[in-house]
């Protein structure tokens, strides 16, 4: 065939008098592919770090998880496990004298507060009490170097360095903890496991097991997890013991890990953080695409005559088609090849966006996989948003080189490979976003996502173009309508324009509103005036000198709440653990959730609080009275209840500590979580859970951080086993977390608005040589060159406030949705900072608009007019 | 060499039909000189458009070098064209990316014959040696139209199909391309359909006919 070497000799030759239009729609899929090979590559590069520090990950071949001791019966099977090691070790005899790196490793995890009595500095962190040779795998580096095998033999600890920062201190302090004293021997640089982040909302402090008893904080009450690390010999399959065991200890309560559970579940948040990203970034692309398929309608237009010409000289439909697709496959190659280089830049810096939030060390490098999908991708995004307006070429009449006296426009008659295309186009976006999701589910929920977004965004600009156009006020200043008029031009790509630039700012408008909206919930220092103070692990003998001391420090007294641990020993006759196991053989009709195996910390109290309301069945009245024999009611929240699959007149048993307590639902509550306060999963009715044994809790509220770190210091001097949490300074760490991850997600987003402000750039670029004359006409009939400033400052003033608020309102109706049906919390809306957007946005396209019209300024008006 | 039978094209103007050819039948031997006259909206470039197979007819059928151009699908016509027929302009019609070279080769190039040869020579025939690298907008009009003489002939067509050639160009510079075309069609022995309400050029075709509308008034032999 001679079609093709013509088309693409031709299609080149055709690209000289548009080479930077092609560039800039070049740019346009560069961005979008750029982000998908810096997301996709990275997050093969965390698979890859996760797979090398898997081991690390857990420092052990198997570990054994409870809230609570390990019974006799499990100490037995972590024996036997150690045994059956040491046998393939070359060990026989019994008792085996294992050698030090082969003995059991645990640690005893609970919060407690630290003191330094040096600083007076206090602070709630995460204690970890180490035993063993803890960790097999991996090292723990610390400040000074060797400073954790030091620690491991005297009454010293090893402290996150945000602990001595926040408390002044400094290695060589005394650190009090409950009863006991250690001296601060060093800090961590990074421990197996590791998410920065974690020690945000508690700091960590690592002491050696044999002094924890001295610290007298394991009291009653205290939430403390236990875990048991065990190395095993090469040969043995950790995931193989873990399920043959697995049944023998979930009755016990006791989880079973393994580097290949930890990594799986890693590695799924991960992955599916980067999917996520993934499919924001393949929102850029599509943006890239769609301004693709925009600047090619309207240069299928512009180029009516020429393409006319050449059927008159003899060239099919299939010819002259072929020359333009080879463009649209050029750009799509020559933008994805762009793309690389822009994605493997960006692959380097986002490790640096995503640092705190990693678990692992990432080595970037270049993925061979994301560069070869994201240049496919390109290619075919191009190409596939190309074809539609492309098809029409095949339907220009060489007639056109003639003249035309009836015919206005492109005949397109009955086409079937324009249904061919859209089908195409349809299908595309829902594989490459079932490709980039990893699943069919949630491929096609984002795909059908991005049908409805652009069909409402598309709908939304149509509609305020046209508003804009019948409203007009006739009386308008000229410059301004002249502007204004400029939207509605001849093959105008307004609507395109502002759905590409509409998109950036829509997901970063969404993005703000939700985080606004959610960082809202966390807000103490509101008019409200909660508590901000929260304090617990109060035992009962100890509750009414703490009221004191508030009073005395002249802070306000709440209630306080008693806690009574907890666990559910049947549901209707069930009884729990025997639902277990049937889970555990595939029984259906009696499954064990978290919700049956969890530990509950219920109360009791004769009213509701204000984050809580029945939706089912009564509370009791404020003056219930249990009779004599009487079951003790109970209010379930609604999450628990359905999960546990009962309502209002099932029974539950419950085992508090040991006793058999019968419980009927009279309620159940929806309780508002998002609201920072004690509430709780099961309420009980006052009068029968007053004598079991229990903690209190209680709240009080200091406006001044240095009175609530007065008192925090008190309490801690006064009751050492007692805990309490500056919420403000929860809520500053809430803030930071959330920043950090959606700083990386609006990272993204970014790109869709960088590539909407190419696609603008484009659409300008593409019109350009009919604004330029125009303009030009405008100065030859007296037009200043202010005024012409002024048209154009019109239309881009326009242009990027109509994109603004398409966007805007489109995003509070998202965002709305998101706050209030997913993150359930009541939603508002921050005004000042979408009108500062809206602004930015406009003058952004102002800017755009003056520096592509600068020829207009510069031609004279006899260039422009020769040229013709 | 080119023939047409009650030859009829209707458009839709309005919603309502208009018919801009009527029943027109002609033949034109090979070799001979048409010149097709009439005022503005008499239907001659309809005609035009219509024997050189542009566009299908409402009724009537055409027949160009014996094939009857009905029978042919659209890209059978197009490549007929490439093959058989040459066209002039009055706007010209070069393809403003193109050097006047290229614009030249392009009929070529479309039937795989990419060699240059014979699209300087036709340059060179037109005068136009020392501007073969010039694009559309850096020629004059007559320079334009006279790399659109050179494109016409490069394929060698058999028929010559030009629409009003000198509409947009002064009467001296008009003349000079006129000549050009005449001598080449002499040359070539090239058939020729010559649009044009300029009775003065009508005068150098052997034969002419008047349309009015859409009708032939009248059919005579210089």
């Amino acid at each position: 065939m001679t079609s093709w070497p013509f088309a693409l000799r031709m299609g080149w030759r055709e690209t000289r008098a548009s080479r930077r239009r092609l560039l800039l729609l070049m740019g346009a899929i560069s961005i979008g592919v750029g982000a998908l090979v810096a997301i996709n590559g990275f997050t093969e590069n965390m698979a890859d770090a996760v797979e090398r520090e898997a081991r690390a990950l857990l420092g052990a071949d198997v570990s054994l998880v409870s809230r609570r001791p390990f019974s006799s019966n499990v100490e037995g099977l972590i024996d036997s496990l150690t045994q059956h090691a040491a046998s393939l070790a070359g060990c026989d005899t019994s008792p085996c004298a294992l050698p030090a790196d082969r003995r059991i490793a645990r640690t005893t995890e609970f919060d407690a507060m630290a003191y330094i009595p040096r600083t007076t500095g206090t602070r709630l962190v995460q204690v970890s009490a180490i035993e063993g040779p803890f960790p097999y795998y991996g090292t723990v580096e610390t400040d000074p170097a060797g400073a954790w095998d030091s620690a491991r033999t005297g009454r010293s600890a090893i402290v996150d360095p945000t602990l001595l920062s926040a408390l002044d201190a400094r290695v060589g302090d005394t650190l009090a903890l409950g009863e006991a004293r250690f001296l601060v021997t060093g800090t961590i640089i990074h421990i197996p496991g590791d998410v920065g982040i974690q020690s945000v909302l508690g700091p960590r402090v690592f002491i050696p097991a044999m002094y924890l008893d001295d610290t007298k904080l394991l009291g009653f009450g205290a939430r403390v997890r236990y875990e048991a690390f065990l190395k095993l010999e090469p040969g043995m399959d950790a995931d193989e013991i873990a399920s043959e065991y697995r049944p023998q200890l979930r009755p016990e309560r006791v989880r079973i890990r393994t580097i290949q559970s930890e990594r799986r579940q890693l590695d799924r948040t991960l992955t599916q953080f980067g999917r996520f990203l993934g499919l924001v970034a393949l929102m850029a692309l599509l943006l890239g695409g769609l301004g693709v398929a925009s600047a090619v309608h309207v240069f299928v237009k512009q180029k009516r005559e020429s393409i006319a010409v050449l059927r008159c000289l003899g060239a099919t439909a299939g010819t002259v088609f072929r020359t333009y697709l080879s463009q649209a496959l050029a750009i799509g190659l020559v933008g994805s090849l762009l793309g690389v280089g822009l994605g493997i830049t960006v692959q380097l810096l986002l490790p640096t966006v995503l640092r705190d939030v990693l678990p692992v060390d990432v080595n970037v490098r270049p993925s061979v996989k994301a560069i070869v999908l994201g240049v496919t991708t390109g290619v075919w995004v191009a190409s596939i948003f190309a074809l539609l307006p492309l098809l029409k070429v095949r339907h220009i009449s060489p007639l056109g080189a003639l003249r035309e006296p009836f015919e206005t426009g492109i005949r397109t008659p009955r086409d079937r490979y324009r249904w061919l295309a859209r089908a195409g186009l349809g299908a595309s976006v829902v594989f490459l976003a079932i490709i980039q999701a990893g699943n069919w589910l949630q491929g096609l929920a984002f795909a059908g996502a991005i049908g409805v977004g652009i069909t409402v965004l598309w709908g939304a600009a149509v509609g305020l173009t046209k508003a804009v156009r019948r409203w007009l006020p006739a009386r308008a200043p000229y410059l301004m309508r002249q502007g204004l008029a400029n939207l509605f031009r001849p093959a105008n790509q307004t609507v395109a324009v502002i759905l590409a630039l509409g998109f950036g700012v829509f997901l970063l408008s969404t993005l703000f509103l939700v985080q606004q909206n959610f960082l809202r919930q966390l807000r103490f220092d509101s008019v409200e005036r909660r508590p901000n103070l929260l304090i617990f692990d109060v035992q009962p003998d100890q509750l009414e000198s703490l009221q004191d001391e508030i009073r005395t420090a002249g802070l306000p007294l709440a209630q306080a709440v008693p806690l009574v641990p907890m666990r559910i020993e049947s549901v209707n006759g069930e009884p729990v653990l025997r639902a277990a196991a049937g889970q555990e053989e595939g029984d259906s009709a009696a499954s064990a959730t978290w919700a049956h195996r969890r530990e509950y910390r219920s109360t009791y109290r004769d009213t509701l609080v204000d984050s809580e309301r029945v939706i089912a069945g009564e509370w009791w009245s404020e003056d219930f009275e249990l009779e004599a024999d009487e079951v003790i009611p109970v209010s379930l929240e609604r999450d628990v209840a359905e999960v546990l699959k009962v309502g209002v007149g099932d029974e539950i048993v419950w085992d508090v500590q040991g006793i058999s307590v019968p419980s009927i639902i009279t309620s159940v509550r929806e309780v508002d979580w998002a609201q920072f306060q004690p509430n709780f999963f099961a309420v009980f009715a006052p009068g029968a859970l007053e004598q079991a044994p229990q903690m209190f809790l209680t709240q009080t509220r200091a406006d001044d951080p240095v009175v609530r770190g007065t008192f925090q210091r008190r309490l801690a001097e006064q009751f050492p086993n007692v805990s309490s949490i500056d919420l403000m300074a929860v809520q500053q760490a809430l803030d930071r977390i959330i920043g950090r991850v959606v700083a990386a997600v609006r990272f993204v987003a970014a790109f869709s608005l960088i590539t909407g402000i190419i696609v603008l750039v484009g659409a300008l670029a593409t019109s350009r040589f009919q604004r330029l004359r125009e303009g030009v006409l405008l100065k030859t009939l007296g037009a200043t060159r202010r005024q012409i400033v002024r048209i154009v400052l019109a239309e881009y003033a326009a242009l990027g406030l109509l994109s603004a608020a398409v966007a805007i309102v489109l995003s509070i109706v998202a965002g709305w949705g998101l706050v209030t049906f997913v993150f359930e919390t009541s939603f508002v809306v921050s005004v000042g900072p979408l009108a500062a957007l809206a602004a930015g946005m406009a003058v952004l396209t102002m800017v755009v608009g003056v520096w592509n019209s600068r020829a207009i300024f510069r031609a004279t008006p006899l260039q422009v007019l020769r040229a013709e | 060499m080119l023939s047409c039978e009650s030859l009829t094209q209707t458009y839709l103007s309005g919603g309502k039909p208009l018919t801009v050819l009527k029943d027109i039948t002609l033949t034109v031997p090979a070799g001979e000189a048409l010149a097709v006259v009439g005022p503005s909206g008499s239907g001659k470039s309809t005609l035009l458009g219509l024997l050189a197979g542009l566009d299908r007819p409402s009724a009537g059928v055409v027949y160009l070098d014996g094939q009857r151009m009905a029978d042919l699908s659209e890209d059978e016509r197009a490549k007929l064209r490439g093959e058989k027929v040459g066209f002039v302009f009055q706007t010209f019609q070069l393809i403003p990316t193109l050097t006047a070279l290229e614009n030249v080769q392009v009929p070529l190039e479309l039937r795989g014959e990419s060699s240059a040869g014979r699209a300087q020579d036709l340059l060179a025939r037109v005068g136009l040696a020392d501007r073969l690298d010039h694009y559309p907008s850096q020629l004059s009009g007559g320079e334009q139209q006279r790399v659109a003489l050179a494109r016409a002939f490069s394929n060698r067509p058999k028929i010559l199909f030009a629409d009003e050639p000198t509409g947009n160009l002064d009467a001296s510079t008009g003349g000079t391309v006129i000549d050009l075309m005449m001598e080449l069609n002499r040359e070539s022995g090239t058939t020729l359909i010559l649009v044009t309400h300029d009775p003065e050029l009508a005068n150098r075709a052997r034969r002419t006919i008047r349309l009015h509308d859409g009708a032939i008034i009248s059919d005579s032999d210089a």
